[in-house]
C-alpha cells in the first residue's frame, strides 16, 4: 500500500493505471468513470494499491427512461487510513436489462448493497452469491426507485398469494398523488412545474385514477 | 448372587437400540419482527441446533418507506422532517447531516455560529441516543435499573431539545443554509447545567454496568468482531471502534470546527459487546466535554447563512415589509433552495455511525437522485457472520451491543 499525496494523484495515477478511465464532474471527491468490464478491476486495485480499504456503499442513477445509457452504478470506497474518499462510475450497457458484476469478492459489504440496488433499481449484479430483494418482500415485482415507477406506488398483491386470495386484500397505493408536498422531479425552474404536485400526473383530484 | 437374565428383555432392547441414535434436527426460529431485543422491527430467521446458532438471515424491509424515492419528488428543505425518521433516536444529528450534504452540494458556507449550534446539538443527539442504546442494552441482558436512570437523563436532553426546537422528537431543525431558529437565551447555560449534573450520574450508571459480574458475563468475548471483518463489512461508529479501529470522521475528515475541539476517540482491544459498550460509555464523557467547549467558544452571529439568499427563506419581519423578501420567498417555498447540478456525497460521524447523504442533481430545487447509507443497515450485514455458532441468548446481547435503529436500515 503507497500512501496517497493529493486527490489529483489518485485519479491521476488511475487513469496511467487504466487509459480507459475518464474523470468525472464531482463537486467534492475524486471521481472516475470507467468501462463496466474494468469497475471490479479498479475496485481492487484502489483497494490494494491505494488503501481504500473501506466499501462505503454501492448505488445506482436511473437517468430516466428515455435516456440512454440509462443505468448508472457508483461505487464510494474510503480509507480509513487516508482518510479520503473515491468514487467510481459506470454506465449500464444494457438498458433493459441492466447488468453489473459484483464486488462482494473485494468487500463483505458489497453484499447488502448490492442487494438493496438490485431490489429497487433492478440492477441485476453478477456473480453475486444470493441477489435476494432485502428491502421489498420477495414476490414484489416492480423496482421502486426506477425513474417509470410512480411516486403514488402500483397497486400490487399482497406477497403470500394464497392470503390475497383469501382475504381479498391489496396493497393500496399510497395516497400521495395530487397530495400538497410532492413537487416535480424534472429540475426545472418551471412555475407550472414545479408548484407542487404529484409526480404521477396522469391522475389527481380532476382526474380519476383510470381503472 | 447376581441374577441372570435368560430370556432378553424385549422392551429393553428396542429402547437400547432407538437410543443408539438419537433423531436429531435442526430447529427454525423467528425471532421478531415484534421482539423486544430487536429494537423496533427486524427478523431474524435463525436455524437452531439445541441452544447454538447455526445460521441466521436477518430479514429487513418492514420498516421501509421509500424514503430515496419521496426525496426525488420534493424540495430540499422539504426533505428535512424526514431526515427525523432516519435515526428517530438522535434526530437533530441526521438533521444536520442532511443540511451539510446539501451545503456541500451548493458549496455553501454556514456561518460559526451555525457550525457551533450544530455541534452541540448534535453531540446531544449522541448522549441521548447512547442512553438510549445502553438503557435498552441493560434491559437485553438483564439489568433493569440502568434503563431508568437512563431515561431520565434523557428526558432532560429532551425537554432542552423541546425549547430549543419546539418538538421533542421529530425536531427538523435543520434547514440548508443554517437552522431554523437561533439559539433560545438562557439556553446554553441550561445546557451547561445538565452537562455538570450529568457527569456524575454517568459515571453511576456506568459503574452499574462495567465491573457487573452478570453483565460481564454476558457480555466478554460474546460477539467478537475483528477489525479486518468489521472494515470489509462496512461497519461504523462505536462499532467499528469497539474493534480496535480509530477511525472517526470528527477527527479524521473534521467537519462543523471539529477540529477546535479537544477530545479523544475510545477504540476496544478485543471488538467483543463489552468492548463496543466500553466505547459508548467513554463517546459520552467526550461528547459532554466537547458540548462545554463549543458552548465556552459560542460564536455570536447569524444562525443561517446571509449570503444564501436564493436557499434560505428570509426573516417572517423582512418578508411582511419587503417586496423583494416577499418574493424571494415565495420563489423558495415553491420551487425550492436552487441547487447547482452536480453530485456530493457526505457523512457525518452519527450516534449509530456514518449517515452519508449521496446527492446528484441536475440543477434546480428537487434532487435527482438521493442514496442514504444508513450506517444501520451496514452495521447489521455483519449478523450472519458474527451470529454463527452462538448461543441464542448471546444473539440478544450481540443485537443490544450494535446498538441499530430500524429506522435509518429500512428506510
Amino acid at each position: 500500500m503507497t500512501a496517497i499525496a493529493s486527490d489529483a494523484d489518485v485519479t491521476a495515477s488511475l487513469q496511467a493505471k487504466f487509459p480507459a478511465a475518464t474523470l468525472r464532474p464531482s463537486v467534492d471527491h475524486p471521481a472516475v468513470n470507467v468501462p463496466m468490464g474494468e469497475v471490479i478491476a479498479v475496485l481492487q486495485w484502489l483497494r490494494d494499491e491505494q488503501g481504500f480499504d473501506y466499501c462505503v456503499d454501492v448505488t445506482a442513477i436511473d437517468w430516466a427512461e428515455d435516456v440512454s445509457p440509462r443505468f448508472t452504478a457508483v461505487w464510494h470506497a474510503y480509507s480509513t487510513t487516508g482518510h479520503r474518499y473515491v468514487r467510481v462510475a459506470a454506465d449500464c450497457t444494457d438498458d433493459e436489462n441492466p447488468s453489473v458484476p459484483t464486488a462482494t469478492g473485494l468487500w463483505a459489504a458489497a453484499d447488502w448493497h448490492e442487494r438493496e440496488t438490485f431490489d429497487l433499481m433492478g440492477i441485476h449484479f453478477e456473480g453475486h452469491p444470493d441477489l435476494r430483494r432485502i428491502l421489498m418482500w420477495d414476490g414484489y415485482p416492480h423496482h421502486p426507485l426506477r425513474k417509470d415507477f410512480p411516486l403514488a406506488g402500483i397497486e400490487t398483491e399482497l406477497p403470500d398469494i394464497e392470503v390475497a386470495e383469501e382475504t381479498q386484500a391489496k396493497v393500496i397505493a399510497a395516497p400521495m398523488a395530487g397530495g400538497p408536498f410532492v413537487a416535480s422531479s424534472k429540475g426545472e425552474v418551471n412555475m407550472t412545474d414545479a408548484e407542487p404536485r404529484a409526480k404521477d400526473e396522469s391522475w389527481n383530484e380532476q382526474t380519476p385514477k383510470p381503472e | 448372587m447376581a441374577t441372570e437374565f435368560t430370556v432378553p428383555d424385549v422392551a429393553a432392547k428396542t429402547a437400547a437400540a432407538a437410543n443408539q441414535e438419537f433423531e436429531t434436527e435442526k430447529m427454525s426460529l423467528a425471532m421478531g419482527p415484534s421482539h423486544p431485543s430487536t429494537h423496533g422491527v427486524l427478523r431474524l430467521q435463525l436455524e437452531l441446533d439445541g441452544e447454538t446458532v447455526t445460521h441466521c438471515a436477518p430479514v429487513l424491509g418492514y420498516l421501509h418507506r421509500g424514503d430515496e424515492k419521496i426525496a426525488e419528488n420534493m424540495t430540499y428543505n422539504q426533505f428535512v422532517p424526514y431526515t427525523d425518521r432516519l435515526d428517530y433516536l438522535a434526530p437533530l444529528a441526521s438533521n444536520a447531516a442532511y443540511a451539510a450534504a446539501v451545503e456541500k452540494l451548493a458549496n455553501l458556507e454556514v456561518p460559526a455560529r451555525v457550525q457551533a449550534i450544530r455541534v452541540i446539538t448534535s453531540e446531544m443527539a449522541r448522549v441521548s441516543s447512547h442512553l438510549m442504546g445502553l438503557g435498552a442494552y441493560g434491559i437485553d441482558v438483564g439489568a433493569w435499573s440502568v434503563f431508568f436512570y437512563c431515561f431520565t437523563e434523557r428526558e432532560k436532553l429532551y425537554t432542552l431539545f423541546e425549547e430549543l426546537t419546539g418538538a421533542r422528537f421529530t425536531t427538523s431543525y435543520s434547514r440548508i443554509g443554517g437552522v431554523s431558529r437561533d439559539v433560545p437565551e438562557g439556553w446554553t447555560d441550561k445546557v451547561v447545567a445538565f452537562c455538570d449534573q450529568f457527569l456524575p450520574i454517568l459515571e453511576e450508571i456506568l459503574k452499574l454496568l462495567t465491573r457487573n459480574k452478570i453483565f460481564m458475563d454476558r457480555t466478554v468475548d460474546v460477539g467478537t468482531i475483528s477489525a479486518a471483518d468489521a472494515i470489509s463489512y462496512g461497519l461504523s461508529g462505536p462499532n467499528l471502534r469497539g474493534s480496535g479501529v480509530k477511525s472517526d470522521l470528527r477527527k479524521d475528515r473534521p467537519y462543523w470546527g471539529y477540529e477546535q475541539y479537544d477530545f479523544e476517540v475510545p477504540v476496544g482491544s478485543k471488538g467483543d459487546c463489552y468492548d463496543r459498550y466500553l466505547c459508548r460509555g467513554e463517546e459520552m464523557r467526550q461528547s459532554i466535554s466537547i458540548i462545554t467547549q463549543a458552548i465556552a467558544i459560542f460564536p455570536a452571529g447569524s444562525y443561517y447563512a446571509e449570503d444564501a439568499r436564493r436557499i434560505f427563506a428570509p426573516k417572517k419581519a423582512k418578508i411582511l415589509s419587503s417586496m423583494e423578501e416577499l418574493i424571494n420567498n415565495f420563489m423558495i417555498v415553491t420551487e425550492g433552495p436552487q441547487m447547482p447540478a452536480g453530485e456530493a456525497y457526505f457523512e457525518a460521524e452519527n450516534p449509530k455511525g456514518t449517515l452519508g447523504f449521496f446527492i446528484v442533481s441536475k440543477s434546480g430545487g428537487v434532487p435527482w437522485r438521493m442514496k442514504i447509507r444508513g450506517p444501520s443497515f451496514c452495521n447489521l450485514s455483519i449478523l450472519p457472520k458474527v451470529c454463527q455458532d452462538e448461543l441464542v441468548s448471546d444473539v440478544v446481547s450481540i443485537l443490544g451491543s450494535l446498538d441499530f435503529v430500524m429506522g435509518e436500515c429500512d428506510r
